[in-house]
């Protein structure tokens, strides 16, 4: 079924010109709707920003004031050293010590602490000898990834305060440095002077989780939002009856999908923008590439979200059935995007099925050109991808949609 | 099933014409055709075929056999070229009810590439008096109002024939006439007009009918040949209950048909050799014995209605008792 074909080129712009006309009557009428319902317009613009910025805080593996108990055998100036160094971190709050390993075990057994740490009775004699010394972390894994990030961070600052005692030991001469450093850099204050490697974390260097975070559920929001509007929008218009007398005018199907688009589209544009803003001002995420870019990708993968959604639309018959639907869509997208698991612990097969995901992509994009200040050549192969799936999905939405029925 | 010659050329030509849905057979072999400049009715109960038949010749679905042209186009195949030319007022509002009543209008004008001041002469009977009204949301305009902003819409893009599929049900008595006599109106312009009611007092409004039962078309003629074929004496009968009176008839062995009509009952007899005077008195006798009190039966002549009634072999219901669909 399809408008009747246009032979000449004149023809041609005749349709074309025909076809943006009608679109853009019908999007007027959606833009009327919308606008018309000014509490659900408030809700579309309002809410994905008071929830950004809630769950901004509550999405973060970032720890703070961790519970952690020392059982300190060595209790040397040095050993103490590493003790309130671990608690000068902030991140760490030494909630007891002893001597004995028997009450670590049990403050670990009733969760209490996240990490026990044990200095051996030759810690300091040991680092002065031979340059290194052990000490035991036990984590408590309760809580898998949060363990993780308490272990790394405790091996940084333990790691950092070796390098220091063994740089203190073993000083190097201020000038040795001097020469190294650019001309107009100032000498180093330190006369004592010492070599300090430190780990440098790219893109991310104070490895703020909320960087990293506020990107990513602003996608969410916006993809949830836009999808679910444009899927409950034509079930809507089924069950009100408000299709019938459209549905017998020469309107076509490639025309009512885009106009049912166009409006949503702009919408989730503008909160993305609006979230960006929040995130920058608020959050202070980085904007180390070009917005314009992201925006353009936007662009893009808002067509692929808006027009799933429009596809579920056409096939349902109620908004309750869009609901369920969009829901089950969602929640396998948003867990499987790479957002709150990464990708590369996913196992192999989901990982290519999350290659069919196009909010993985979305995700890929805008942390690369925010945290990364990626060029259009490094996200060109989601680009792509995404881009096709758009043509595709909007493809099927439109040959979903029946005017008539058999 | 007779049928009474069309007034023009034919611009719907309808041929075995067969729907079902899962359970049911919703037309069960239609034919007819209707002519160019008519006023047309399908007249029937709910359920009978009468939303399927319009949605179909519409374009808007597709039958399971049979075929049907409207405008010489074929409803199935040459839909594209068909739609601009036909104007379709479903049962149901299907216009926007957060929109105005302008809005409504001009978005349907926009659609067809034209302006409500453009085809301002072709409404200008109906849209004028709902213009006090044009700013206000179509959800908050009465029954009649919607109905009336409905033909505007159905209509703005001057299409060759109008389809109305059930235009006066669920709206108040006064506006349902005010509603025909615009369909009057319009049928003086030339336009052919296909309209479907459950009400049959309407009949008679329409140049020709077809009376529709369970899928299938039980007689197309103009309203007064139905009316003059009913061929057996009727009789009113005032009585006290009417409801123990009907159920008292049912029981009557010479009961043909029995419903109520107005304030009184229609009956007929099953004897069609007895006169007018023996019917009436061998009711009114069986009713006393029966124990209804305040009995007069009275030989009356033949209405459309009853017509219908005897046609569709007298359902339980009442013609203008039904409740909206």
């Amino acid at each position: 079924m399809s408008a009747p074909g246009s032979g000449s080129g004149a023809a041609r712009r005749g349709g074309i010109r025909r076809f943006i006309r009608r679109t853009l009557v019908l999007a007027h009428a959606e833009v009327l709707h919308v606008t018309r319902d000014r509490a659900t317009l408030l809700q579309i613009i309002v809410m994905p920003l008071v929830q950004l910025l809630i769950l901004s805080n509550v999405a973060t593996f970032a720890i703070q004031r961790s519970p952690v108990y020392v059982v300190d055998d060595d209790r040397t100036s040095t050993s103490r050293g590493l003790v309130s160094r671990l608690g000068a971190s902030g991140l760490f709050d030494v909630v007891g010590r002893s001597s004995s390993p028997d009450s670590a075990n049990e403050a670990m057994l009733r969760g209490r602490i996240t990490l026990a740490l044990t200095i051996s009775h030759d810690f300091e004699a040991d680092l002065v000898r031979t340059g290194q010394a052990p000490v035991a972390l036990d984590v408590n894994t309760e809580k898998g990834a949060a363990a993780g990030v308490v272990q790394s961070y405790a091996t940084q600052i333990i790691g950092a305060y070796a390098r220091e005692i063994a740089a203190g030991m073993h000083p190097v001469p201020a000038l040795a440095l001097r020469d190294a450093l650019p001309a107009d850099e100032p000498p180093p204050i330190r006369g004592f002077g010492r070599v300090d490697v430190r780990f440098q974390d790219w893109y991310n260097p104070t490895l703020n989780y909320k960087h990293f975070m506020v990107p990513g559920i602003l996608v969410a929001l916006v993809t949830m939002i836009g999808t679910l509007l444009t899927a409950q929008n034509i079930a809507r218009e089924k069950e009100m009856g408000t299709l019938e007398q459209l549905n017998v005018t020469p309107i076509t199907k490639a025309e009512f999908i885009t106009a049912k688009l166009l409006p949503f589209w702009v919408l989730a544009l503008i909160d993305l923008v609006l979230g960006l803003i929040v995130g920058r001002l608020v959050f202070g995420i980085p904007m180390r590439g070009s917005v314009v870019l992201l925006l353009a990708a936007a662009a893009i993968y808002l067509v692929v979200a808006l027009a799933i959604g429009l596809w579920i639309s056409t096939t349902v018959d109620t908004q309750q059935q869009a609901m369920f639907v969009t829901f089950f869509v969602m929640m396998v997208y948003l867990l499987m995007s790479g957002l709150f698991t990464p990708i590369a612990s996913m196992p192999h097969w989901v990982q290519l099925l999350s290659e069919l995901n196009p909010v993985r992509h979305f995700v890929t994009i805008a942390r690369a050109i925010l945290v990364k200040g990626a060029g259009l050549r490094e996200i060109a192969a989601p680009m792509l991808i995404l881009t096709v799936y758009g043509i595709v999905v909007l493809l099927l939405a439109i040959r979903q949609y029946r005017k008539r029925t058999a | 099933m007779t049928t009474g010659p069309a007034a023009g050329a034919p611009v719907v030509q309808a041929q075995g014409l067969v729907k079902r849905f899962e359970t049911t057979t919703a037309l069960d072999g239609m034919t007819f055709e209707i002519g160019a400049g008519e006023l047309f009715g399908f007249i029937g109960p709910d359920g009978g075929g009468k939303t399927t038949l319009f949605r179909i010749l519409v374009t808007l679905l597709v039958p399971d056999a049979g075929s049907a042209r409207v405008l010489g186009c074929d409803v199935v195949r040459d839909l594209w070229a068909l739609r601009p030319r036909l104007g379709y007022m479903p049962g149901r509002f299907s216009l926007y009810p957060d929109l105005s009543v302008e809005e409504n209008l001009g978005f349907f004008a926009s659609v067809f590439g034209t302006t409500i001041a453009r085809e301002y002469d072709r409404i200008a009977p109906i849209y004028s008096q709902l213009e006090p009204f044009k700013a206000r949301r179509a959800g908050a305009l009465s029954g009649g109002m919607k109905q009336k902003l409905a033909l505007c819409c159905a209509l703005v893009h001057r299409p060759e024939i109008l389809f109305l599929d059930e235009p006066t049900t669920g709206v108040d008595a006064l506006s349902r006439r005010e509603f025909w006599e615009l369909l009057g109106r319009l049928r003086s312009t030339g336009l052919t007009i296909v309209v479907s009611t459950p009400y049959m007092d309407e009949a008679r409004r329409c140049d020709r009918v077809a009376l529709v039962q369970r899928g299938r078309l039980m007689a197309i003629d103009t309203p007064e040949a139905i009316a003059a074929a009913f061929d057996r004496p009727l009789l009113a009968l005032r009585v006290g209950e009417r409801y123990r009176a009907i159920r008292a008839l049912r029981d009557y062995e010479n009961t043909n048909t029995v419903y109520p009509f107005g304030d009184v009952l229609h009956f007929t007899d099953r004897r069609t050799d007895a006169s007018p005077e023996t019917i009436a008195r061998d009711a009114e006798a069986y009713l006393r014995g029966a124990g209804i009190e305040a009995v007069t039966a009275k030989p009356i002549p033949a209405t459309i209605e009853d017509a219908f009634m005897a046609r569709m072999g007298a359902d339980d219901d009442a013609p203008g008792e039904r409740g909206a669909a």
